[in-house]
């Protein structure tokens, strides 16, 4: 005997509620800002979908996106191939697996804007260790407060320096996990270590491999801080990524209307990519 | 193909091993026959496993040889001993498709390309997955997944020895018989040898011609099914094996003759050997009810189909019986009757007396 009553929606509530607070609320402010037009006193008007047609159009937001694209795109050809050479040559059992895990741990226990400012005063010419090598001991020109080309190869690494123990730790998880049968079977076929690798540990590493990267392609497409406090976007616009950009826009010159526009798109980009990447990695699993 | 030599073999897992009990493997020595179907069984923990590592090549053993063929490859990595072995778990390579993985083996050795479509035509007729081989073998059932497991293994012809380690776990008990009764078949048709671990009785039993029976690291007895039902060597295989298993009663023995409960029991032959603990085994299916003989009371009776199983208690100690119709009931005083040509003695364990001639 099944009795219905509507008491589950009191245990719904709450989390409802939170995501309310968190979530919706805030993002159907943004999407008030960004069809209207305010010259303080909170007086709005009307503007349709002109802040949007404008951010489409703009050249600003092209360059900003292109950058954006570019960074996420380089630091992910890094860090997934980095990251999954260095789980395939962590120790799978014995005293270094917690050593190990410990030191690759470390580098994301760290608050984004102290890496940031770890990495300005590392990077910096005359002061900083990275700086002085560069310029004094290697001879090499390398100021990233003055060259753009300095400016990105500062922040790629630092990003790869912070985010590929994610890679690393995903990846290994999935590695300890694949049973020693395949391995030996590997063995008795007479398969090579990169068929080993190939059709063995790639494919069961596949699932914490698509979480990784859904996971840095988000936090890569909308990193902020860490850049910021390192380039503050510069030298010029060149490292001024999507959101520093963002920032800007709403912050600095006071636009609500165009940043609110620009939001929304950000985050239906983000949203579009991540949703086309997943269901392409997972198309072709079993039922 | 080849008959295969393990001599002196011992293994432990530790690096310096001190005690006989340090050691999974205790001294072993094997000769199983070209094209050979053989079955390793033995309860979880037995060594039986580790065994078979050995001979893939998989575990280097502590001491003592592997020869396959009189050639010593005790030292030679798996790839290069020529072996195939089937795991407990279907290995499958996910990406690839039925037809790719049966190839794979093949592939890997360089072996022409229309030798592999035909060697892989062959198998799949064999196994009759010829329907099945453009699907991606990730989308496979468990059993099939397992077949295709057994198929890498089969698809080259010279290999020396297929080796199966519990391969049925994974399968659902209706699929069971079909994979057993395919896998013998298959044995008949390729003449390779095969090693099948179980510890299964009715696995080992239906597929081997041969039985090597092991317990703690050591080789019991190693018989076909039929020695190994009629006159175990040991007590463990004797309870191991049959199902109820053979009835184990404390004896005494004095100058020759066994008596169980003040009542003199008749055996297969001759006592042999002297003190330790002496036991008596009879399998159940030799104990019947009769009018005089050992008084007992049933404790229990329970019909499992053709037949039914009768516990009764001889002093403290349970008998089970199995007869055709059972026409007692719970509580009734009966008298059991042992055959004399299948009751046995045995001393610490192992079998002594002579077999009746």
């Amino acid at each position: 005997m099944k009795t219905e009553n509507q008491k589950a929606w009191f245990f719904v509530l709450p989390v409802l509620l939170l995501v309310a607070f968190n979530a919706l609320i805030p993002i159907l402010t943004v999407v008030n800002y960004s069809v209207q037009e305010t010259f303080g006193n909170n007086v709005f008007f009307w503007q349709g979908l002109d802040w949007f047609e404008q951010i489409l159009r703009s050249d600003r937001f092209h360059a900003a996106l292109g950058r954006q694209f570019l960074f996420t795109f380089l630091i992910l050809i890094i860090e997934v191939p980095l990251g999954i050479i260095v789980a395939l040559s962590m120790p799978r059992k014995g005293f270094w697996v917690p050593v190990c895990l410990v030191l690759m741990a470390l580098p994301m226990l760290i608050p984004w804007n102290v890496v940031g400012s770890m990495w300005n005063i590392f990077a910096l010419p005359k002061i900083g260790m990275l700086g002085y090598f560069m310029n004094d001991v290697l001879g090499i020109n390398y100021d990233m407060t003055q060259q753009p080309f300095s400016a990105w190869v500062t922040i790629i690494v630092m990003d790869v320096w912070h985010w590929t123990s994610l890679v690393v730790l995903l990846s290994y998880a999935g590695l300890v996990s694949i049973p020693d049968a395949y391995y030996q079977a590997a063995k008795i076929d007479g398969a090579s270590p990169w068929k080993v690798f190939w059709y063995i540990q790639l494919p069961k590493m596949k699932t914490v491999l698509t979480i990784a990267i859904l996971l840095r392609f988000m936090d890569s497409f909308n990193i902020y801080t860490e850049p910021f406090v390192l380039t503050g976007g510069g030298p010029g616009n060149s490292t001024t990524l999507l959101s520093i950009d963002l920032v800007k826009i709403a912050l600095g010159q006071f636009d609500l209307g165009p940043a609110a526009a620009m939001s929304l798109i950000y985050f239906a980009i983000t949203l579009l990519v991540s949703w086309l990447f997943y269901t392409l990695m997972t198309k072709d699993d079993p039922k | 193909m080849a008959k295969i030599t393990l001599s002196n073999l011992r293994h432990s897992y530790l690096p310096n091993p001190s005690g006989p009990d340090d050691f999974a493997l205790k001294q072993i020595d094997l000769d199983w026959q070209d094209g050979g179907a053989y079955a390793l069984l033995g309860p979880s923990g037995c060594g039986k496993s580790t065994l078979l590592n050995i001979i893939s090549g998989l575990l280097h053993p502590s001491e003592g040889r592997i020869l396959f063929d009189d050639r010593d490859v005790t030292d030679l990595p798996p790839d290069q001993r020529n072996i195939a072995q089937v795991f407990q778990f279907p290995v499958i390579y996910d990406t690839m498709t039925v037809r790719e993985n049966l190839a794979f083996p093949l592939k890997n050795r360089g072996v022409a390309a229309d030798k592999i479509a035909e060697r892989v035509a062959e198998i799949a007729t064999m196994l009759e997955v010829e329907d099945m081989l453009d699907t991606r073998a990730a989308h496979l059932s468990p059993d099939n997944k397992q077949k295709i497991s057994m198929g890498r293994g089969l698809v080259r012809d010279d290999v020396n020895v297929v080796m199966f380690d519990e391969p049925l776990t994974v399968i659902d008990p209706h699929l069971k018989w079909k994979l057993r009764s395919k896998l013998k078949e298959l044995h008949q048709k390729v003449r390779a040898t095969m090693i099948y671990v179980t510890h299964d009785q009715t696995e080992a039993l239906t597929f081997a011609d041969q039985v090597v029976v092991m317990q703690e690291g050591e080789v019991v007895q190693i018989g076909t099914p039929v020695e190994l039902f009629e006159r175990p060597r040991h007590t463990f295989v004797g309870h191991f094996i049959g199902s109820p298993g053979m009835n184990i009663l404390p004896v005494l023995v004095d100058q020759g003759r066994a008596s169980f409960q003040g009542v003199d029991i008749a055996l297969e032959g001759a006592v042999t050997g002297q003190g330790g603990r002496t036991e008596l085994g009879v399998r159940p299916e030799f104990v019947t009810l009769a009018d005089t003989g050992l008084p007992a009371r049933v404790r229990k009776v329970s019909d499992v189909g053709r037949h039914a199983v009768i516990e009764a208690m001889v002093g403290e100690s349970p008998v089970k019986a199995v007869v055709e119709e059972a026409n007692v009931t719970q509580g009734q005083e009966v008298h059991l009757a042992f055959r004399p040509d299948q009751t046995r003695l045995y001393r610490d364990g192992w079998i002594a007396t002579e077999a009746a001639s």
